[in-house]
C-alpha cells in the first residue's frame, strides 16, 4: 500500500493491506499472526516486520510503500481469495466478491 | 471470466484490445484495468497471461499460472514491420552461444492447446476435477516471496506512483531496484521497459518495444531488456508448465 505517513491506524492498515488487527493478532481469512500488544498500540513498523512486509520510502517525496506479506516464503498465505477492487474502462467499480457463488477465472494481460 | 490489464498508463492504452473482445465493442465479461498491478501483490501474478481459478466459495483452486484460450498466435505482420531494430541494454546478460533464442523460449513451457480443456474439466466436474488443488497445494504452488521480494513490490508501487506523477527519473530508480529484487517478475519488468520503449518509438505498437533502439543503447535507463533477458533463460522457464 502507498502512504504519505507511517503514522497509520490499524483500520488504515487493514484497508490498505487486507490484514485486520484482532485480539488474536494480524488476520487475513483463517490466518492469524500473533502480535505483541493490542490494536490500540498499533505500530505499523512492528506489524509489517511480523508479516514480512517491507517498507520503502522515497527520499525525495517522502512517500512510502508497504510491500505485500511474505509469510512462509510464498505469495499466498491463504487459499481464500483476497478482495480485488478494480475499475473498467467506464470507471465502474468491480469487486471480486460480487461473483461469490460462481466459478471465476481471472486472466491477467497487458498491452505490451 | 474476469480479465485485468496490467498497465499503469491509463485506460486508453488498453481500450482497443478490450473493445476488440466483442463485436459490439463492449465485452460481456468484467474487463478491468489494474494500473497498480494489484494482481501481482495480492495473488502472485508474475507474467502475462497468468490465470487464476477461484471456486464458488471464493477459494483459489489454482494459483496464478500461464494459460491461454488456445494455440500460439502470431503477432500481426504490421506490428513486426513497425518494430525498429533493437539493441541490448549495456548491462544485460549476453545471449548464450548456441542458446535456444528468444522465440524458442517464449514458445516453450505450459501447453497452450490443452489449457482451455483443463478449465472446461473444472467447470463440468468442480471439486472432482483432477486440476483442482487443495488449499495447501495452492499456497505451496503460489509464487515464491521472501522479504526481499516484498521490498521489490514496494519499489514497484513507488515507481508506478512516481511515473504517473511525472517524476520519471525517480520512478526509474525504483523500477531498477524492483527488478533487482524480483528478477523473475516479468510484469514488473515489461511494464517499465514498455513505458520507455513507447516514449522513444510511439505509434500503434510502441509499447511492445522493450529494449533500446539500435544505436541508442547508452540512453536506455534500465539494467536489462526483454530480448536479452528471455534469450538468456532456459527453455520452459518463461511460461513454466504447471498442468
Amino acid at each position: 500500500m502507498l502512504t504519505d505517513t507511517l503514522e497509520l491506524t490499524a483500520e488504515q492498515f487493514a484497508a490498505g493491506t487486507g490484514w485486520e488487527i484482532k485480539p488474536q493478532g494480524a488476520c487475513k481469512a483463517e490466518v492469524c499472526v500473533p502480535l505483541d500488544g493490542s490494536a490500540a498500540d498499533f505500530n505499523v513498523r512492528a506489524v509489517a516486520e511480523r508479516l514480512g512486509m517491507a517498507i520503502v520510502t522515497d527520499a525525495t517525496t517522502a512517500m512510502s510503500a508497504i510491500g505485500p506479506e511474505s509469510l512462509g516464503d510464498r505469495a499466498l498465505a491463504t487459499a481464500q481469495a483476497p478482495e480485488l477492487v478494480l475499475k473498467d474502462l467506464d470507471g465502474n467499480e468491480f469487486r471480486l466478491s460480487s461473483l461469490h457463488g460462481q466459478k471465476v477465472v481471472i486472466v491477467s494481460w497487458a498491452p505490451y | 471470466m474476469v480479465t485485468a490489464s496490467l498497465e499503469l498508463s491509463g485506460p486508453e492504452a488498453s481500450r482497443r484490445y478490450i473493445e476488440a473482445a466483442h463485436p459490439s465493442g463492449r465485452p460481456t465479461h468484467p474487463s478491468l484495468l489494474d494500473p497498480t498491478h494489484q494482481l501481482d501483490a495480492l495473488f502472485g501474478v508474475v507474467n502475462i497471461p497468468n490465470v487464476i481459478w477461484i471456486d464458488e466459495q471464493g477459494i483459489i483452486v489454482r494459483p496464478p499460472e500461464p494459460g491461454w484460450p488456445g494455440g500460439r498466435q502470431e503477432f500481426p505482420k504490421e506490428m513486426l514491420a513497425d518494430m525498429p531494430d533493437l539493441g541490448r541494454a549495456p548491462g544485460a546478460p549476453a545471449e548464450p552461444v548456441d542458446g535456444p533464442g528468444m522465440w524458442a523460449v517464449l514458445g516453450s513451457g505450459q501447453d497452450r492447446l490443452s489449457y482451455p480443456d483443463a478449465i472446461r474439466d473444472w467447470v463440468n466436474n468442480g471439486a472432482d476435477s483432477p486440476f483442482v488443488m487443495s488449499p495447501g497445494e495452492v499456497i505451496a504452488a503460489s509464487q515464491p516471496r521472501d522479504a526481499a521480494m516484498s521490498q521489490g513490490a514496494a519499489h514497484f508501487e513507488l515507481a508506478n506512483h512516481l511515473w504517473r506523477a511525472g517524476n520519471r527519473d525517480a520512478a526509474i530508480e525504483h523500477f531498477n531496484a524492483c527488478h533487482r529484487l524480483q528478477p523473475d517478475n516479468w510484469t514488473y519488468r515489461r511494464q517499465a521497459w514498455s513505458l520507455v520503449g513507447n516514449d522513444r518509438v510511439g505509434g500503434d505498437y510502441g509499447r511492445f518495444v522493450q529494449g533500446p533502439v539500435l544505436g541508442e543503447e547508452e540512453d536506455w535507463p534500465f539494467e536489462s531488456d526483454f530480448r536479452s533477458e528471455v534469450s538468456s533463460r532456459a527453455v520452459g522457464s518463461y511460461y513454466p508448465s504447471t498442468l
